[in-house]
């Protein structure tokens, strides 16, 4: 607020703009955007242990170098980017971690992991160390991708690389029943989250060349805009590709994530409420129609039709049934409304994929509703941002692209907590920047990247006038 | 550790939560209103003037931080027809390019524009002025197709292929 008024009062270090750069504001967020989680960390070590937990100065320390360095990257090569989008994923980065470290601690948990797997090892210094990869891929990504438009050369290429990495993990097993990881020996990475970057700057380029033929020749039925039927071609190329990876892989995740950002982009594209219609009907026919003869499918829906029923079963020892969706439920009902505190709640019942899949459940439990809230809303903001970067932006492959990067992070985290809350069928999807694992980081940080670019570009004032040779005065020879 | 300090802390920390997201909101605040406050103090000011004054070319503005081109002049670029309505630029003095090319200032996507289609651009004395860069379609300035570099009357429409736009205060 205050930065509002000295910006527009001395407008004279940053007039060229139509808008002030907006980077001490981010400065300012960003400070609070690390004391957030240290001192949630404090809190977390004080309930525990009833002192300050020892790690909490390099944590603190940390997180504050990736957010300095962050800033000071975004300064230099992006000074007009919105001032929003860093400090909000610092915060949602630095929750995650202590949310991670705060379920390393648990005793159960450890256990559990030292009876599956013979050893436990925490899982927040790895979660650290992908975060700075995920700030390095970040700072890569603005300092070296100087336009977006750049990457509208890339259209094609970027369709098939990004099919080839959907494909890629049918070739690996299945884990969890999902196969949605590649094995490369020294890491397992989840093809699915770069995925998402990817075939956004495929649809943007695609749509944009192609959205006149598919907004303007249509008929109109009953006041819907009927599209002829070989424009219907691509959406339905797209459906039946969401459908084999639901087939295949058996993940409801990606395969939701893939087709919902296809429909989400054709509508900003061609402002044609039809294809949102035909999206839903085609999503919710074809996943009916593969949750008849897909048993992990099946088992997902069941488990959300009927958690209670799963849950016993599972206790009961029957394969197939996963006690989880239940557990979260209960975690959520326990926090209630302003949560049992850090570090006090018993999220860590949930066991397997209470750090990643189920991570929200442990935020529900000890913040409470108010607390999940203010997550969601951070989320929100998030999208908001993307959204307004959009609107900011000039060009139209750009536009898209933002909507495209925005309403895939929207998607996934509506994915994620809706399975979680129990609003839709649990899918194995990572809630950006809170949950731990590598992908997710990495990914997320550098759809932030783009994100930044995208804006840096569309709020950036338009260059100098240029000097015009009629411009300069003809020297007048004095006496 | 007592109950209250850890009640204490619970709720403090979800108040600095709730902060956070509080003064995120604020910082985006000029998005959702920065704008109509200065059209609603504009619109004040032109009301309050008797009609006949409005015609003559006024004394600088008071502060304001533009470069004082009087009451007249448009501040800003509107786009009203064509795939990016509603964009706007502001008029800063700088020049703005208008076609398909990549580097345009408005960069149009429009079959019927050339890559380098107009500029619009601010004379010495900062009235603005529309010049066609020999585009294959033309830039037409309410009904006529332009020839020579002409300035622009506020609010006349400016038609490239399928794109309308404006200049407004």
């Amino acid at each position: 607020m205050s930065n509002l008024t000295t910006t527009t009062g001395s407008n004279t270090t940053v007039s060229s703009g139509g808008l002030p750069s907006r980077r001490n504001t981010e400065l300012a967020l960003l400070a609070f955007a690390v004391f957030v989680p240290v001192f949630a960390y404090a809190n977390v070590g004080l309930a525990l242990d009833d002192k300050l937990p020892s790690g909490m100065l390099g944590y603190g320390c940390g997180m504050l170098l990736l957010a300095g360095v962050g800033h000071l990257v975004v300064r230099r090569y992006a000074p007009y980017a919105d001032p929003l989008l860093l400090p909000l994923a610092t915060l949602l980065n630095g929750l995650g971690l202590v949310l991670i470290w705060r379920l390393d601690q648990s005793e159960r948990l450890q256990q559990r992991a030292k009876a599956a797997f013979g050893a436990f090892s925490p899982d927040a210094p790895k979660q650290l160390l992908y975060s700075a990869i995920g700030l390095a891929l970040f700072v890569a990504i603005l300092m070296f991708l100087k336009d977006h438009r750049v990457l509208q050369r890339y259209t094609y290429i970027s369709m098939a690389v990004g099919l080839v990495l959907l494909v890629l993990p049918m070739f690996f097993p299945a884990r969890n029943g999902a196969r949605i990881w590649v094995d490369l020996g020294f890491i397992n990475l989840q093809p699915g989250e770069f995925v998402k970057i990817i075939l956004a700057v495929f649809f943007a380029g695609y749509l944009m060349v192609k959205r006149d033929a598919l907004a303007l020749a249509s008929r109109r039925f009953m006041g819907m805009y009927l599209p002829r039927g070989r424009d219907l071609g691509p959406i339905l190329v797209i459906w039946a590709l969401s459908l084999m990876i639901l087939v295949f892989e058996t993940d409801l995740g990606t395969s939701l994530l893939f087709f919902g950002l296809f429909v989400i982009m054709l509508y900003v594209a061609t402002e044609r409420t039809s294809w949102i219609v035909f999206g839903l009907l085609l999503s919710a026919g074809g996943a009916t129609a593969v949750a008849t003869f897909e048993p992990h499918v099946q088992q997902r829906v069941q488990a959300w039709l009927d958690p209670m029923d799963t849950y016993l079963k599972a206790r009961q020892g029957i394969a197939g049934n996963s006690e989880q969706a239940m557990e979260a439920l209960w975690a959520f009902g326990s926090g209630g409304v302003l949560g049992t505190g850090w570090g006090q709640g018993n999220s860590d019942l949930i066991g397997f994929a209470a750090n990643s899949d189920f991570i929200l459940a442990t935020v529900g439990e000890e913040l409470g509703l108010t607390g999940v809230m203010a997550v969601l809303l951070l989320y929100g903001l998030i999208v908001e941002r993307g959204v307004r970067t959009a609107l900011a932006a000039r060009d139209p492959f750009g536009k898209l692209l933002a909507v495209g990067l925005s309403g895939a992070f929207g998607l996934q985290v509506f994915v994620v907590a809706g399975g979680v809350m129990g609003l839709i069928p649990l899918t194995g999807m990572t809630m950006p920047f809170l949950a731990s694992g590598g992908s997710s980081v990495l990914a997320n940080w550098a759809l932030i990247g783009i994100l930044l670019r995208i804006s840096d570009t569309a709020r950036r004032p338009a260059p100098a006038p240029a000097p015009s040779p009629d411009a300069e005065m003809t020297q007048v020879v004095r006496p | 550790m007592s109950e209250l300090t850890l009640t204490v802390m619970r709720l403090g920390f979800l108040a600095v939560l709730w902060l956070f997201v509080i003064v995120s909101i604020q910082v985006i605040r000029s998005d959702l209103f920065g704008t109509r406050v200065t059209q609603r103090t504009a619109r004040r000011a032109e009301a309050q003037r008797p009609p006949q004054q409005r015609a003559q070319p006024q004394q600088p503005p008071q502060g304001g931080g533009r470069r004082g081109r009087g009451r007249n002049a448009p501040t800003k670029l509107v786009v009203t027809e064509g795939s990016l309505t509603g964009t706007t630029v502001a008029l800063q003095g700088q020049t703005i390019t208008l076609g398909r090319a990549h580097d345009s200032t408005i960069v149009l996507d429009d079959d019927y524009a050339s890559s380098r289609h107009a500029r619009i651009y601010p004379d010495r004395d900062g009235k603005w002025i529309v010049e066609d860069l020999g585009s294959t379609n033309g830039t037409y300035l309410d009904r006529t197709r332009l020839t020579t570099p002409t300035p622009i009357p506020l609010e006349a429409p400016i038609r490239i292929g399928k794109t309308v736009i404006e200049l407004r205060k």
